[in-house]
């Protein structure tokens, strides 16, 4: 044969108006939620995506080329935009695979031999199958991206440091605490240690759901940390059962003075930093 | 030879440290200042590392064994202003400088030595 064989490339350059309407229609199709993006936005999608394929195919058949940038941009400017308006992974990826069926049935129609119709179908399928891919790589790194942004968020959130009274600062913790939550909590607590001069600081753990070796482990730093920087710690908010898992794990916390509830500590407090509160006397 | 200056104050003693320690410069201090102890009968000890923007292993054991040997020497050992990333780092090291009395500035550590005597 002398003729070159129909490619994904002539389907493309030769009809592509007729390819992308049977390509909306497979879209449509697979698509359960067609009401989260509208019809203008992926039908100017999908004739972006279909106009730099057919710039991109000549050129070269490797996708990580770089002939290949303006596609890969494209999928990755669809992939998070998908991501952050919650479109599961397969919808996601339908985008791409969908464009499997109308350019099959072309390549069908137009080839008779079979031998030379594997090898073009092939070839069609490992271009589109690689897009695919970069496209869920996309969205798994968008949806990662966001993950992170509010893991930084929560962290910010959860760990606020408050001035009760002059020279006494309270930190109420709330959730479990890790590693790398025990860093920020010591940071920001030494940070307003440094701001308001406070020689003491009372850590509340009521909203602290289980105290294990770990977590007790941690407490104990952000103790000898704040202790440096010559802040006496009192530890307050211990709920009767982790009092008595504290005891049963053998963690040893008479370096520190514990409270069972905030009020009592902060009472301590003030009478170490040599302050009291009175009631006005209202009978005469 | 470089020296870190030991400074009276009364019956105490005031170290800064500013510059970056090394053996040499620890071993130095530690001389002059047990000296200096005895020799003005000092009631304490002040050590200011507010300059100080990084510790290691060596400079936290330092720390701790100026302090236990101004205690065998019957002087209270303070020290102040250390930096919020210092003591981050000296805890992750395990050196939680047991029986070192700390308080965060000068001021306040003079005052806890005005207390202690």
């Amino acid at each position: 044969m002398s003729v070159n064989p129909l490619s994904l490339f002539d389907i493309l350059s030769r009809d592509q108006d007729a390819l992308l309407a049977d390509w909306l229609a497979a879209q449509s199709a697979a698509q359960s939620r067609r009401d989260k993006l509208n019809e203008a936005e992926i039908r100017r999608a999908s004739r972006e995506f279909l106009a730099a394929l057919t710039q991109a195919l000549p050129k070269s058949a490797d996708t990580r080329t770089e002939a290949w940038n303006d596609v890969r941009d494209l999928l990755a400017e669809l992939s998070d935009s998908r991501a952050s308006q919650g479109y599961s992974p397969s919808e996601t990826a339908t985008f791409v695979l969908s464009l499997k069926q109308p350019a099959f049935e072309r390549l069908r129609a137009g080839i008779a031999d079979t031998a030379v119709l594997g090898e073009q179908m092939w070839q069609a399928t490992q271009i589109i199958d690689a897009l695919a891919l970069f496209t869920m790589e996309a969205y798994q790194k968008s949806r990662e991206g966001v993950i992170q942004r509010q893991q930084q968020e929560l962290m910010e959130l959860s760990t606020p440091v408050v001035q009760l009274w002059q020279d006494i600062l309270a930190l109420p913790l709330i959730g479990t605490l890790d590693s790398g939550r025990t860093q920020i909590v010591m940071e920001s607590l030494l940070e307003k240690i440094v701001a308001t001069s406070a020689s003491i600081a009372i850590i509340d753990i009521t909203g602290v759901p289980t105290v294990d070796t770990l977590v007790a482990q941690h407490l104990m730093k952000t103790v000898a940390a704040a202790r440096l920087m010559g802040a006496d710690c009192i530890i307050s908010g211990i709920r009767p059962q982790i009092a008595q898992t504290i005891v049963h794990l053998g963690v040893d916390l008479s370096q520190v003075t514990t409270k069972s509830s905030l009020a009592d500590a902060f009472l301590v407090a003030l009478q170490r930093t040599g302050s009291r509160i009175e009631g006005r006397k209202t009978d005469r | 030879m470089e020296r870190i200056p030991i400074l009276r104050m009364g019956r105490n003693l005031l170290v800064t440290i500013q510059v970056d320690m090394h053996d040499q410069l620890a071993m130095t201090l530690q001389d002059d200042l047990t000296e200096r102890i005895v020799k003005d009968r000092a009631r304490g000890v002040l050590i200011d590392i507010s300059s100080l923007d990084m510790v290691d292993s060596f400079i936290g054991r330092m720390i701790s064994n100026i302090a236990a040997m101004s205690r065998v020497l019957d002087a209270q050992t303070v020290v102040v202003g250390m930096q919020p990333a210092v003591a981050i780092t000296l805890v992750e090291l395990g050196l939680d400088l047991a029986g070192v009395r700390t308080a965060l500035n000068v001021e306040k550590g003079m005052a806890l030595l005005t207390t202690l005597e």
